[in-house]
């Protein structure tokens, strides 16, 4: 019985050696036909085009772009949320919006990108009246809403474990209620409030459908929010539309883009894991 | 702190009565940004629902359930979506499932404390952070070209299925960590073993926590979509597969486990990159009902875990 158990668990790892396997695999196939320094340097990536430019930087841009503005939004409301949740709320008022906040975890990110399309950015354009129809702003804004509950339930919870005895001192000493979130909870709580930040850059960077739908599909080499761009997970979709033969160059390409996502966030993790250590408390 | 404590001991009350205000007045202005906050949070799911329900509510009936899609946005429908969301959850869950729970108990039961361990935990963590598309990736290198088993309902279930594993591994712990100690020293102490342990006690306990991460993991599951188009699943699928039921004996069949298909977010994605509005509305009413499966089902699993966790006392 234990064999077949551990076997299963052991799936964790096989699947990991698998996602490394295939992705080098095939960006090694890749990179023998386009040199790692153009894939580097190049500002165009026009992979399907009859004239073809193997430059990452443009689709670099568009998830640099989007996942800035998904954390503008996402990490002053998450925090706010979860300081609020832990330290304010009265515990009917969280017993009934908490649970609310959580359906929207449960949302399909197709539906997001519907909301970005046809709600959000008709009423970005109200403002801005020079938007485009796709753009990096509206999906930004809605991959911000998108990871707001991930940050703020997993910051609260960090901040749920800081000991009762910490507040009860700073109540002591005379503090109030934001001041005991300021100075004592939140310092208290940073290595989870970190990973809760990373969990949502990491969300952002690999977000897919919202930008697939709304910000246009079109590599683009700028970080202007106004214009439409793709990122490197829209490329991957785009590609995988158009059923290309198996081994050839695009093929291959959406490999490398994989490749290079799956580097970003393990980057991320690691520093991540770093920070976390560096802040850790221990009661 | 202290250098800002220290001069406070020579205020005047005055002075003193006002930064006690001030601080008052921050606790106030907080808990009404910190409220408007989570206001901002519930707006935005109120608007994506009203925008959903008013473009796409008039075209929910029972003939855009029962319909293949079609050129024209009036005749089309959702009935390959449906019956291929349908197929592709019973593969993922007929391969996810098991193998989570038996990961899990592993894990928490059996596990020694040593590097074997140290990295499966280190990949199930790392692989709840993996962006779906690069599973995605992966099936289409693994399941679609390594194993042969092209663009059907049994690649895009096993991609799913590996995509919800840690949900479930996750969750099957936490519901295994649950159940007390004494529950199983009491077992060991009438000489149980310790399979009949877990399977007679700990499992028994756990079951409500184990659901609810099933539930929650399926309900990601039906709404994911770029890891299926990635694996390079057709978007326009005017037919359904074979029927797993057959007239003749064995009167089960597996065809449809290699036949094409679409899923509900992928017809959504269709409609949704079509310019006309007709299509955009067919598109509205996919994700109508697509949210109200997922967000039905994270309020059952939401439900489930406040039923278990008030029903069992220790």
């Amino acid at each position: 019985m234990e064999g077949a158990l551990l076997l299963s668990a052991l799936s964790a790892v096989f699947i990991t050696l698998a996602i490394v396997f295939v992705l080098v695999n095939e960006s090694l196939a890749f990179f023998r036909h386009v040199s790692i320094i153009e894939f580097l340097t190049a500002t165009q990536w026009t992979v399907m085009f009859e004239e073809k430019h193997f430059g990452i930087a443009p689709l670099l841009a568009g998830t640099l772009v989007t996942s800035a503005i998904g954390l503008i939004v996402a990490v002053p409301l998450g925090t706010v949320i979860a300081i609020y949740l832990s330290e304010f709320a009265p515990h009917r008022v969280r017993e009934f919006v908490k649970p609310l906040l959580e359906l929207l975890i449960g949302v399909p990110t197709v539906v997001f990108g519907y909301f970005a399309l046809l709600s959000v950015t008709p009423m970005l354009q109200k403002i801005l009246p020079d938007l485009p129809g796709f753009n990096m702003l509206g999906p930004g804004i809605v991959i911000g809403i998108m990871i707001t509950p991930y940050i703020s339930s997993v910051a609260e919870d960090a901040m749920r474990a800081v000991p009762m005895t910490l507040r009860e001192g700073a109540y002591a000493m005379g503090a109030t209620r934001f001041r005991n979130a300021l100075t004592v909870v939140v310092p208290a709580a940073l290595s989870g409030i970190i990973a809760a930040y990373v969990l949502g850059i990491s969300r952002a960077v690999g977000e897919t459908m919202v930008v697939a739908v709304a910000a246009g599909q079109q590599p683009n080499f700028t970080l202007n929010p106004m214009e439409p761009a793709a990122t490197i997970t829209t490329f991957i979709v785009q590609v995988a539309l158009g059923d290309l033969p198996h081994g050839s160059i695009e093929y291959q390409s959406i490999f490398a883009a994989g490749l290079v996502l799956m580097l970003m966030t393990l980057a991320l993790n690691v520093i991540g894991h770093l920070l976390r250590r560096r802040y850790r408390e221990v009661y | 702190m202290a250098a800002e404590l220290t001069p406070s001991h020579r205020m005047e009350p005055q002075a003193l009565r006002a930064l006690i205000g001030r601080n008052k007045q921050s606790d106030k202005i907080f808990a009404i940004v910190g409220l408007l906050a989570m206001l901002v949070g519930v707006f935005a799911l109120i608007w994506l629902l009203v925008g959903l329900v008013m473009d796409g509510g008039s075209r929910i009936s029972w003939q855009f359930l029962t319909s293949f899609p079609s050129r024209h946005a009036d005749k089309a429908g959702i009935l390959s979506a449906w019956v291929g969301t349908c197929l592709v959850m019973l593969v993922t869950t007929f391969s996810a499932v098991p193998v989570g729970i038996a990961a899990g108990i592993y894990l928490e039961e059996y596990a020694r404390h040593n590097w074997i361990t140290d990295i499966i935990e280190i990949n199930v963590t790392n692989l709840a952070g993996v962006p779906s598309i690069v599973y995605g990736l992966l099936a289409l290198g693994l399941f679609v070209y390594g194993l042969g088993f092209g663009q059907s309902v049994l690649s895009a279930g096993l991609t799913l299925g590996l995509l919800i594993l840690p949900v479930v591994i996750v969750s099957t712990r936490e519901a295994i960590r649950s159940v007390p100690v004494a529950m199983r020293e009491a077992a060991y102490a009438l000489g149980a073993t310790r399979w009949q342990t877990v399977h007679d006690h700990v499992l028994p306990y756990s079951t409500g926590g184990i659901l609810t991460g099933i539930i929650l993991g399926l309900s990601r599951a039906i709404g994911e979509t770029a890891p299926i188009i990635t694996i390079g699943a057709l978007t326009f699928i005017a037919f359904l597969p074979p029927s797993p039921v057959t007239s003749e004996p064995p009167f089960i069949s597996f065809e449809w486990l290699m036949a094409p298909f679409t899923v509900m977010p992928i017809q959504m994605f269709n409609w949704l990159s079509r310019p006309q509005t007709a299509f955009l509305n067919n598109a509205a009413a996919a994700g109508l009902i697509l949210v109200v499966m997922t967000v039905g089902m994270n309020a059952l699993a939401i439900w489930l875990r406040y039923r278990f966790r008030k029903k069992i006392k220790w």
